[in-house]
Formats: structure tokens, C-alpha cells, sequence
């Protein structure tokens, strides 16, 4: 038993291993194009795909997608090795591992895309790999709803997305991105430019988290940690960012697309600030603080300056860093003491030093202290919002509640649990974490920190190419200091230390007031939850109505439609001649027609089924017979056969039914015969207009024609099957194979259920 | 309800019901036929004998299931419809190869081999299998 337990756990081991190498060596060939990429060059790959439909697999290096690519493939390989150890004797690790590779490479296909059509089929894959990641403890009913929910909203806006991306393709008369945006003028004078705009950002919106959509984020925090690290901090949601900022040379021109990311990015900032401060688990304290760099993002997409793109620029590597670190860490915490909530956490400083030396790196960081990146990023972002277009007031007012709070909470993640004293009793006596999953944050933490000391390690490689990308010239962007004087970023800076220490101080009775408030007030999380309760009542409530399960209303209500169809028709479009001669009929063609109207009377008029079947395949043989004396035996073989079927099955069929019962049944007959008598009237009219028109032989002609010379067959019903039309053959023996498939599922689950009951 | 009439009289037409069911299915290209009538007449031939002996004893002359054949049935429809792609064409464009033709002579197809009629193959067994597989499941609930 141990023994195999063993294997099993080193048989995880090995999976962690190679997928954390396939992630490597994706990160050591994205790396290798670095040099080139910061000397300013954009390096094309394509495949064709649909060429007729201008969709093609192309793929552009520059700037801003290579980042994209560096921080996925980098943090995907620290994520895969902090897996390994952190769910390695999890039964089910091996599926995780592969979920989590299928889901880096479809992030790296978003990011690189350079087809709008592709893009999005990366974007789903993202989607519904995301899906199974956050719903891997799809045991508990809050992972499944969380991992539907995360679906359902990012899907939505995806669909919507599509709609605009297809808009756009036309707009622009072309789907590759790098042609649209040397096409902008023609994109922004577009009669749809306002729809392509909004559907664009619903997309982009919606992946990214942003207000009012931003509630299935912190429900995402279901999924295993270094799924929220890899997912919800450092890529996935940061898709939607990606797609504004790729658009951005062709939208920002556009007096919309500044106001509604200004206005959304800032009130998702300051929003998830607060309502980081409100939670006292650690993990949705991190996600919350993930919608504040999201809305930050976005806010500073909006913008058209300089220092607010280089901003953006260092701000995104930043928080990747320490994001990704922190939840590492949370991670840790949780394996290690088995808890997070920041109520009991206390004293961990000494069992789990190294967890708390990247904590304390990666808090300092978020926190904006030098000489950490978050430092630069701060000052750069204080440095983009006084310049800014829209309100300087209402920007720097709304970056500063933000950054002051984010220090407030990066005390509370980074600091309390470690060296405050313990306080309650944890439910494992601390432990420090394995060295898989203590490389991974330390050495984004130290990332984050040689970066502040040495800013000209990203500037060039980094920061300058994706001001590059976004606005047209890397020389535009601006130079990364630590120190850059006195100025008015730095004197904001230390008012947010000075207001985020103020409200470290009484934080605790702060989150009661919060989370009062926040119980008293109803949350789009509840309202999503009643919308789709709502959709599950009207769905109900409509298949009660199409889908009675009475037979014979499905029957009256098809023919009902063919009736009122024809007749709507005729009534509006007139009916035009008929013809009413009946050409040289013979003595054989009237037996035939008595035979069909006396085998129809005989099912009229019977009461046993089995003479009814009988009669109706009787009438069968006489409609067969009808196309044999009219030239068509392909069809007369198939019909013959068909009917000896159709008797034989429905003949078992009726074996255990009861006799026709006259009684219950007289009250439809009227009724039942109006229909008859209605179907049978319009379909002899549309017959006899069809007679009057001249027949259109073209097809006739082109298949005699061709049949023999290009298809090699004199019978030309069977070549058209085979040769002319296979496809549409295909399509239909497959509907036969799943009709045949169903009908053998459903009989099976009746004679089991048959069973049982005896 | 055991017939000896029906019994007897079964074992013979099955197989020339069967036999009969090929030769629609191959001579479909140029007179009236192919694989939804053959493959109709076929399983009409196991019907019979479901009919004659018990659906347990037309399953086992039938020796694999039913379903098995249909499913075989569309992937070789499938496969003929891809072999196409080996020279290029499109999807089911028709391959034909005609053994000994002699192109001297005009018209002279000698034996004509072709995707064509594998696909054909293909709809004759989706037809026979889906059919048995309802009229067996059909049978045996009752």
C-alpha cells in the first residue's frame, strides 16, 4: 500500500517535471527573441487556415505580446513546479497538470494571435480550459458554480466580443490586427464604430473583471491556488487588458473609449480596494487587490500620455511579479498551518522563514516602498494621472485611494501573519514549504527587487518595447528612476504611505463596518444568481409548452403548420393557375388510386392496430407504385422497402398496446379529420400549381449531362447520393447512425427500468 | 409464435435476400440501386429471420452488434470521403482508378475501382446497422 503510494507520488513527480520543462523551454524560446524584439523589430509567423474567409493562424512578436509571453511561459514553469509539490499526491494531479499546460499554451495563442478570428479561438479555449481548472474540486457545489459562473460571464462577453471582432474584420476589410491598425482612420469613420467599441470592450470587460462584472473573479478563488496565481493574477485575466492594449493605437483616438475606461478602470480600482480590505481570508483579499491592478490597467489604457503608457507598461510587469508571489505564498501559508484566514494566522516569521522573506519582498513591492519595482511603478503611475486629459483631479484622486489601501492590504497579507504573535490555535503546527513551491515566489520576489534597483534590466528589454507597440516609437517611453527628486509623484507617494498606515492602524474595526455593509446590500453575485434562476423558470416554462409529450399534439401540430404555411401563403401571394387536366391516365394508375383510398378508408374505419398498420403499409406499396409507373424506381425500391420496415416495427410496437379506444378517442375525431381533410386539400392545391408552372430542367439536363462523363455512372439518383452530394450523404447517415444510436438508448433504459420495478 | 413454414422458408431467403442486397448495392452506379436500398434489403433479411427464430438468435448469426456496423459503416464513408485529400481534391471529390482500361480504345473503363463505392459501402452498412439495432432493441422490449 505504501509502496504504491509511492509510486504514485513519484509518478506525479516525473508529470510535474516534464510539463514544467515543456513550459521552460517555451520560456527559453520566447527569451531568445528578446534581443530582437528590443532592437524594435516585429517578427511574423502565418498559416493559412480559411483563406476564403480571411482567417488565418498568424502570429506577431513584438513588444507588448512577447511580455505577454515571457510572463505566462516564466510564471507557468514556476507554476507547474509549485504544483507538483503542492497537489503532486493529489489523485487526479496528472489531469491537472495537463489542464494547466493546454491552458498556457492557449494564453500564449490570445496573446500572439495577429488574427481577430484566432484571437478569439484562443480566447475561448481559455475560457473552457479556465473552466476545468477552477472546477478541479468540482466535488463541492461551490467550485461547480463557481467554475459555470466564471464560464457564463466570460462567455457571454466573448460572444459579444465576437460580434464586434466580425464588425471590425468589415470595418477594416480584413482580420489581421496588424493590418486594422495601420487601417484606423477607416475603422474610427465607420458608421459601427460605436458598436464595434462597446462589443469589443463587453469582451474585454468581462475577462478582465472589470465592474460590473468583476463578481466572478473572487468566486474563481475556488480553483487550487497556483490556479488563482497562474489564472486570476498573473494571465488569464489580464486577457482582456491585453486586448485593449493591443487595440489601443486604433481606439484611443476615440473620445469613448478614453471616458469609458477612465470612468470603469477607476471605480473598479477603488472598489476592489475597499472590499480587499473588507475580507479577512487571504486569497480573496489577494483577488480583490488582482481587480485593483485590473482596473488600474485599464484606467491608464485610457489615457494618451507618455508616463501614463510607461506606466501601464511597468505596472503590468510589476504586479505579475508580485501577484503571482503573493498567492504563491498564500498558497504556502494554507499548506503549511492549514488555514488563511487572517484572524487566526499569527507568528509564521520563524517556522517558515523563507516563506516570510518572499512575502516581505513581494508586500513591499505591492506596497510601492523602494527601492522595489512597485516603487517605480507607483511614481509613474502618480506621474501618468497628473497628465492626464479627462480630470487630473478625479484620476489622481481615485490612484491614490487605491495605492494607499493596496499598502493597507499588503501589510495585512504580508506582515500580520508572520511576525505579529500567534493568536488562536492553527490547525497544523507550522511547517516550512517544500523548496518546489519556495522557488517560485522567492524568485519573483527577487525579480521584483533587482528590478528596483536596476530598472535598466527591463527598461530596454521590457518597458520600451510595449511603449513601442501601444504608441508607435519606443523612444516615447519614459525613463525608469528610483530616484527622481522631489516632485509632485513623490510627495503623493508619501501621502499614500501616510494615509495607508492610518488605515492599517484600526483596519480591523474598519472590515466590521465593511462587512456589515457590505451584508445589508445586495451584490451582483446574488442578483446573477437570481437571473439565472429566472432563465431556468422561462425555459422550464417554454418546454411545458413545446414539449408535451403527447403524441398526437406534436402530429396535430405539425400538420397544422404545414396547413396554415401553404394556406398564408396562397392567401397572400394568390394562387396562380392550376392544372386540372389529368394527362393520359391508365387503367392501371386509377387501380392504383383505389388502392390508396381504400387502404386509408380501412385505417379509418378499424378498430385493431395491427389491421390499421397493416392498411396504412398497404397505401405505402400503392405511393410506390406511383413512382414506378412514373420513372422512378430508385425512389418506388426505397419506399417499398422503407414501408415493409415501418409495418414490421410498428407491428411490434402495437403488440403491447391496448385496442383502439373508440370511447376516449371520439372526442378528436372532428377534429383529427378537420386536419386531415385541411392538409390534404392545400397539398393537392400546391401539387396542382406546381403541374401548371413549366418545369425548370436545367439541374434534369446538367446531371444527365455530366453524370456518366465526370462520375462515371448512368444512375443518376445513386451518383448525386455518392458522388455529387456526398457530403449532404454523409450528413445523413450520420443522422441515421444517431437516430438509430437514441432509439437503442432509449429502448435500453426502459426495459432496465422495467426490470427494477418487477 | 414458432412457424415451421416461416422458419423453413427463412433460411433460404436470408441469404438470398442478402446476396440480393449486394448485387443492388453494386450495380447502384448505373441501374437503380445502391447502398440505402441495398443496405434496406439486407437488414430486411435479418428482420426476417428476427422475425422466424428470436431476436437472440438473429443477433448472434449476425455475429457482432449492430451498432458496431454502423458506426464501422460511416467511418469508411468517412475515410472514402478523406482519401480525396491524397490527390488533392476536396472533400468526397471522387477517386477513380480504371484497371487495364485501354486508352486507345474510347470508353473502355476496364474494371473501374473508385472512393466512390467505398462510400457507397459505407451508407449500406450505417443503413443495415441502424436499422437492426432499432428493430432488435425494438423486439427485445417487448
Amino acid at each position: 500500500m505504501a509502496e504504491a503510494e509511492n509510486q504514485e507520488q513519484s509518478g506525479g513527480t516525473q508529470t510535474g517535471l516534464a510539463h514544467t520543462l515543456v513550459a521552460a523551454a517555451l520560456f527559453l524560446w520566447f527569451f531568445g527573441f528578446l534581443d530582437r524584439i528590443a532592437d524594435g523589430e516585429a517578427v511574423r509567423l502565418a498559416w493559412d487556415w480559411a483563406p476564403s474567409l480571411g482567417i488565418s493562424f498568424s502570429f506577431v512578436f513584438d513588444g507588448l505580446s512577447l511580455t505577454f509571453a515571457l510572463l505566462i511561459s516564466g510564471i507557468g514553469t514556476l507554476i507547474h513546479l509549485y504544483s507538483s509539490s503542492y497537489l503532486g499526491g493529489h489523485p487526479q494531479y496528472r489531469r491537472f497538470a495537463l489542464y494547466l499546460t493546454a491552458f498556457m499554451v492557449s494564453m500564449l495563442g490570445l496573446v500572439l494571435a495577429d488574427n481577430l478570428i484566432a484571437l478569439f479561438v484562443f480566447w475561448e479555449l481559455t475560457t473552457i480550459t479556465s473552466y476545468l481548472l477552477i472546477g478541479f474540486g468540482h466535488e463541492t457545489t461551490n467550485g461547480r458554480r463557481s467554475a459555470l459562473q466564471a464560464m457564463l460571464v466570460t462567455g457571454a462577453g466573448a460572444l459579444a466580443m465576437l460580434a464586434g471582432f466580425i464588425l471590425l474584420g468589415r470595418a477594416a476589410g480584413t482580420f489581421e490586427i496588424s493590418e486594422i491598425l495601420l487601417r484606423k482612420d477607416l475603422v474610427l469613420a465607420h458608421d459601427h464604430f460605436g458598436a464595434i467599441l462597446i462589443l469589443v470592450l463587453l469582451g474585454a470587460f468581462t475577462k478582465s473583471a472589470q465592474v460590473p462584472f468583476h463578481f466572478w473573479l473572487p468566486n474563481a478563488m475556488a480553483a487550487p491556488t497556483p490556479v488563482s496565481a497562474f489564472l486570476h493574477s498573473a494571465t488569464m485575466v489580464k486577457g482582456g487588458v491585453y486586448l485593449m492594449a493591443r487595440l489601443y493605437p486604433a481606439f484611443s483616438a476615440s473620445e469613448v473609449w478614453v471616458w469609458t475606461l477612465t470612468i470603469f478602470g477607476a471605480v473598479t480600482a477603488v472598489f476592489a480596494s475597499v472590499m480587499a480590505l473588507r475580507q479577512t481570508d487571504l486569497k480573496q483579499a489577494l483577488a480583490y487587490t488582482t481587480l485593483m491592478a485590473l482596473g488600474t490597467l485599464t484606467l491608464y489604457l485610457g489615457q494618451s500620455s507618455e508616463y501614463a503608457i510607461t506606466a501601464f507598461a511597468t505596472f503590468l510587469i510589476v504586479h505579475s511579479f508580485y501577484k503571482a508571489a503573493l498567492f504563491l505564498v498564500v498558497g504556502a501559508i494554507d499548506h503549511g498551518t492549514g488555514t488563511r484566514d487572517a484572524e487566526i494566522l499569527g507568528g509564521l516569521g520563524r517556522a517558515m522563514p523563507f516563506t516570510a522573506l518572499a512575502a516581505a519582498l513581494a508586500a513591499a513591492s505591492m506596497a510601492g516602498l523602494p527601492p522595489f519595482l512597485g516603487f517605480i511603478g507607483k511614481e509613474l503611475l502618480y506621474a501618468g494621472s497628473i497628465r492626464v486629459e479627462t480630470s487630473v483631479i478625479f484620476v489622481t484622486g481615485m490612484v491614490l485611494v487605491a495605492n494607499a489601501l493596496m499598502f493597507t492590504v499588503s501589510a495585512i497579507v504580508a506582515f500580520r501573519p508572520f511576525w505579529r504573535p500567534s493568536r488562536g490555535r492553527l490547525p497544523v503546527v507550522p511547517h516550512e514549504a517544500p523548496w518546489q513551491m519556495l522557488a517560485g515566489p522567492l524568485f519573483l520576489a527577487a525579480c521584483g527587487t533587482a528590478f528596483g534597483i536596476f530598472p535598466g534590466l527591463v527598461q530596454h528589454t521590457i518597458v520600451d518595447p510595449i511603449v513601442g507597440s501601444l504608441l508607435g516609437d519606443p523612444e516615447k517611453a519614459k525613463e525608469l528612476h528610483l530616484w527622481a527628486g522631489i516632485n509632485v509623484p513623490f510627495v503623493l507617494s508619501l501621502v499614500t504611505y501616510a494615509i495607508g498606515l492610518a488605515l492599517y492602524i484600526p483596519h480591523q474595526s474598519i472590515r466590521g463596518a465593511l462587512a456589515r455593509l457590505d451584508a445589508a446590500t445586495p451584490t451582483m453575485d446574488d442578483w446573477w444568481d437570481a437571473l439565472l434562476a429566472g432563465f431556468r423558470r422561462f425555459a422550464r416554462w417554454l418546454t411545458a409548452i413545446l414539449q408535451p409529450g403527447d403524441l398526437r399534439t406534436y402530429l396535430a401540430t405539425t400538420f397544422m403548420v404545414v396547413i396554415f404555411g401553404f394556406a398564408g401563403t396562397m392567401l397572400v401571394r394568390g394562387l396562380g393557375p392550376l392544372e386540372l387536366a389529368p394527362t393520359n391516365l391508365q387503367w392501371s394508375d386509377w387501380f392504383v388510386f383505389g388502392l390508396i383510398v381504400g387502404s386509408t378508408g380501412v385505417v379509418v374505419a378499424t378498430s385493431s392496430r395491427i389491421t390499421a398498420v397493416a392498411a396504412l403499409g398497404v397505401g405505402g406499396i400503392g405511393v410506390a407504385l406511383t413512382f414506378i409507373s412514373f420513372g422512378a424506381p430508385d425512389v418506388a425500391i426505397t419506399q417499398l422497402l422503407v414501408e415493409t420496415l415501418v409495418v414490421v416495427l410498428v407491428g411490434v410496437a402495437m403488440l403491447r398496446m391496448p385496442f383502439l379506444d373508440e370511447l376516449g378517442s371520439r372526442d378528436r375525431r372532428p377534429a383529427d379529420a378537420l386536419i386531415a381533410v385541411g392538409v390534404g386539400v392545400v397539398v393537392s392545391l400546391v401539387v396542382l400549381a406546381v403541374l401548371a408552372q413549366p418545369i425548370d430542367l436545367r439541374l434534369t439536363e446538367y446531371f444527365e449531362k455530366t453524370s456518366a462523363k465526370e462520375a462515371f455512372g448512368q444512375n443518376i439518383v445513386n451518383v448525386i447520393l455518392v458522388d455529387f452530394r456526398a457530403l449532404d450523404t454523409f450528413g445523413e447517415i450520420s443522422v441515421v447512425l444517431i437516430a438509430g444510436l437514441a432509439s437503442y438508448a432509449l429502448l435500453r433504459t426502459t426495459v432496465k427500468h422495467g426490470r427494477d420495478e418487477e | 409464435m414458432k412457424s415451421i413454414i416461416l422458419m423453413a422458408g427463412t433460411r433460404y431467403l436470408v441469404g438470398v435476400l442478402l446476396v440480393f442486397s449486394l448485387y443492388m448495392l453494386w450495380r447502384g452506379h448505373n441501374e437503380p440501386g445502391g447502398g440505402f436500398i441495398g443496405g434496406l434489403i439486407g437488414a430486411t433479411s435479418f428482420v426476417l429471420y428476427a422475425i422466424a427464430f428470436g431476436t437472440e438468435a438473429a443477433r448472434r448469426a449476425l455475429r457482432v452488434m449492430p451498432q458496431t456496423v454502423a458506426a464501422v459503416g460511416l467511418g469508411i464513408a468517412l475515410v472514402a470521403g478523406l482519401a480525396a485529400a491524397l490527390a488533392g481534391d476536396d472533400l468526397f471529390t471522387g477517386q477513380w482508378l480504371f484497371l487495364g482500361a485501354d486508352p486507345e480504345i474510347e470508353g473502355d473503363k476496364g474494371l473501374p475501382l473508385s472512393t466512390v463505392l467505398v462510400f457507397d459501402i459505407g451508407v449500406y452498412l450505417v443503413v443495415f446497422g441502424a436499422i437492426l439495432t432499432l428493430v432488435f432493441a425494438m423486439e427485445e422490449e417487448i
